[in-house]
Parts: C-alpha cells; structure tokens; sequence
C-alpha cells in the first residue's frame, strides 16, 4: 500500500485493518495525531484524509491506499506556523495540548470548504472534538479569528500581554 | 492481530457478494466506525475481514419516484435528500459529528446491534416509517425484504442496499442527545404517504427500532396516538435514559411528530 504523508510518498508495510493512527506513529514516527480513546469519541487523532478530517483510529489503512494524508507536521513549522496555528498561539488556544492536533486538521478543513467565524457553525465543525481542559471558549476565538484572516502579533497574546515562550517548552 | 486477518478488499458489489458467500466466519468491515475499535482494543478478532471500501456499494440513487441507498453510503451523504425526505436528511445530521458521519455507513448505523450502555441504529427509524425494503445476502441467498423484517435477522447477513418509495411528507422529532457521541435516547418519526397512509416508527429503543401500529391506528387524534405508541414498544433502562423517562416522553415525540406532518400539508 501506498499513501502520500504531508507530501511525502510511503510504502505502508502494517496490513490492511491496521488502523491509520497506528501506522502513522509507529510505522512512520508521525506523532502529532494523539491516540486518546481510540474509539472515535475524543478527536485526538484526527488528520486530514484527502483534504477532510477523519479519525485515524477509526481508518483501516487498507481503506485508503493511494491517499494523500496531512497532519499537523504538514501545516506549519515551528519557525513558520501555518495561519491557523499562528491564531491558536495568538489566542492561547492550547492548554496540555492533548487536543490541538486534532481541532488543527478539523479547524484548517472547515475554513478550507469555506467556514466562516460563525461561533455556532464552528461548534458544530469541532464538535467531535473533547478539550478536558476545557478551554473551547479560545479554541474557537482561535478557529474565529482565522477564519477571519486576522493577522497575528506573535509577541503578544490576544489578552495584550507579552508571549513568551513561543514555539518550544522550558 | 490484524497479521492474521486475511482481508478481503472486493472492488464490485458483485465481488463483494461472491467473497461473502455464506457469510461464515466473515466479519465486515465498512466505514470502520463500528468495528476498528472493537478490533483495536481486544473485542474481537476477525478471522476474515470483507473491507467494502472499494466496492462501489456507496451508491444513491433518488433520481425518480424510489430513492435507492447502498449499504456502504456514508450517512452525511442523506443530507442530500433533505428536499425530498426530510426526516431521514435530519436524522442523519443528528448522527454523531462531520467526520463519523462522512466516515460511519448507512448500512453500519442499521445492521449495528444494540451497544453495551444504549441501543443504536439511528437511521432505522426513518427507514422503518418510510417501509424501506433492505436487499441482503445471507446463508439463504439473496433476499429483499421489508426492513422490519431484515432487522430481526440482521446478523450474519450482507446489506446491499435499501429502497422506498419518496413520501408526500415526513417529520422527525428526537430528545436532544446528551453529546455528540451518544446514540438516540428516543426518536420518533412519521411518514404521510401519496396515498395518505401515515407511518411511524421509535429508535432509541432495545434491540432495534420499531413501527408504532396502534400510534398509527390513531394518527387522526395526536393525543390519542401519543397514548397508543406506548403499547408498541419495549421500553429499556440505560446509560441514556430510564424506561420511566422515556415512557413519558414518548407520546410527547409522536404528538410533535404528527403536528409536523400536519402543518406539511
């Protein structure tokens, strides 16, 4: 089997009901799709399959040889975010960060087909997505804002104050 | 485990069908939402696995007066029949969230038995009112059926497809579901034919969703079918509800139900 990884082909060794999200990690050391529940409740391993979000837990492989597969590795880099990711640094959208990877792919599919930052359109995009650190209220100031096409001051949080620590952890 | 899974990956219903044959030992796999985690975290383990991803039952067909849905159809794709049988449309936005619906199958949603904490099965209650017929192979051959008739003996059988014929009009009403991830607690929903006759059908129910015969004996009165509904169904405690609660809320959902239906005229 083959698959294109954020633009990268792969020769996919793991058999056909291999879920994705384990070929992923374990198979090709992608790591930023999260096994949570691995059972399609929590949204943690979500990735762009052909451009639209779906759970790689859920994913036979097998069910998608020859397709094109983003994940957060493929929006951005730490010296160059992607404009989603800029407005979740921005917004402090991230808290443990469990979730981001998901809300990411789910978020940069919405605002591809076109998604507006109607607070209750973006609720229902996301709503496959658990947060428990429940911090939604700035996921979707983040999601908002880039649909938008707001432009981010990276030294400063939305809240005015400085930000520190952008891009790594200390 | 999945090493020793030989998978099936049919690239035609016809292929699809012939790798099933009786259905023993066979373990189908469609959009994955149902059976992946059951595989992942131990519950199972299939011997053989029919992947139908590629197998071109991911059809719809609503082009005349029958509207003919493939057993591998991803539920988000029945919103596309929110002109023409707005109950079923509705129902299936109701399924979990965007990316289960586009991934989960029409066919996965019926043929699922009833969870560990609640029943599901969403869709079965709008394809119950509409009289749906189900075409499906099993051990016996190939059999079209009313899908009342499919759900009592669902397991171990291959859905193709299911077919009915376009409603004059149809309602659905349903409690609000607790999560996005929670099946149905109790849905209702009505159908008012060309001809008149008007159907219902509850989810959320043990097992498998059901028709409301005495409901529909009364449909003239809402109140009175509100009332009669209760005597059709076996009413269950769960995760989601007690029998109690949905006892009480059930006549409620047909009333709604057959107001909706009478303001569609």
């Amino acid at each position: 089997m083959k698959l294109t990884v954020n633009g990268r082909p792969r020769e996919i060794e793991g058999a056909p009901l291999t879920t994705l999200l384990h070929v992923l990690r374990e198979e090709l050391g992608v790591t930023s799709p999260k096994a949570g529940c691995e059972q399609g409740g929590c949204g943690a391993c979500t990735v762009l399959v052909d451009g639209e979000p779906q759970r790689a837990c859920l994913t036979p492989v097998g069910a998608i040889d020859g397709s094109e597969v983003t994940t957060v590795e493929g929006l951005g880099a730490p010296e160059s975010l992607s404009a989603l990711q800029q407005a979740f640094t921005h917004h402090y959208a991230a808290q443990c960060g469990f979730c981001t990877s998901g809300m990411l792919m789910a978020a940069e599919a919405y605002i591809a087909r076109g998604g507006t930052d109607d607070r209750e359109a973006i609720q229902e995009a996301l709503a496959g997505h658990v947060c428990r650190c429940t911090g939604y209220v700035k996921i979707i100031d983040a999601v908002a804002a880039a649909a938008r096409g707001d432009a981010f001051d990276l030294t400063v949080t939305a809240a005015g104050t400085a930000m520190t620590n952008l891009g790594g952890v200390s | 485990m999945t090493q020793a899974t030989e998978v099936l990956l049919p690239t035609s219903a016809d292929e699809a069908v012939a790798l099933f044959g009786d259905g023993s030992g066979v373990t189908i796999v469609a959009g994955g939402t149902i059976v992946l985690p059951e595989i992942t975290h131990g519950r199972i383990a299939p011997t053989r696995a029919l992947m139908l991803s590629g197998a071109g039952l991911d059809t719809l067909d609503a082009g005349g007066s029958t509207v003919t849905i493939g057993a591998a159809l991803p539920v988000a794709r029945l919103a596309e029949l929110a002109q023409d049988v707005e109950a079923l449309a509705q129902c299936a936005l109701g399924v979990a969230d965007y990316e289960i619906r586009r991934q989960g199958t029409v066919g996965g949603n019926v043929c699922a038995g009833a969870g560990r904490d609640a029943p599901r099965g969403d869709l079965q209650g709008p394809l119950l009112a509409l009289d749906a017929s189900a075409r499906s192979i099993g051990p016996d051959g190939e059999t079209t059926e009313p899908v009342a008739d499919f759900l009592g003996h669902r397991a171990g059988r291959l859905l193709l497809d299911l077919s009915f014929e376009k409603p004059a009009a149809s309602a659905f009403a349903a409690i609000e579901y607790p999560h996005t991830h929670e099946y149905t607690v109790l849905a209702v929903t009505g159908v008012r034919t060309a001809g008149g006759e008007v159907r219902l059908a509850a989810t959320g129910l043990a097992d498998h969703g059901t028709r409301l015969p005495s409901a529909e004996a009364a449909a003239g009165d809402p109140d009175a079918a509100g009332a009669a509904a209760v005597a059709d169904v076996k009413l269950g405690d769960d995760a989601l509800a007690s029998a109690w609660y949905r006892e009480r809320t059930l006549p409620v959902l047909v009333r709604r139900v057959l107001s909706k239906l009478e303001e569609a005229r």
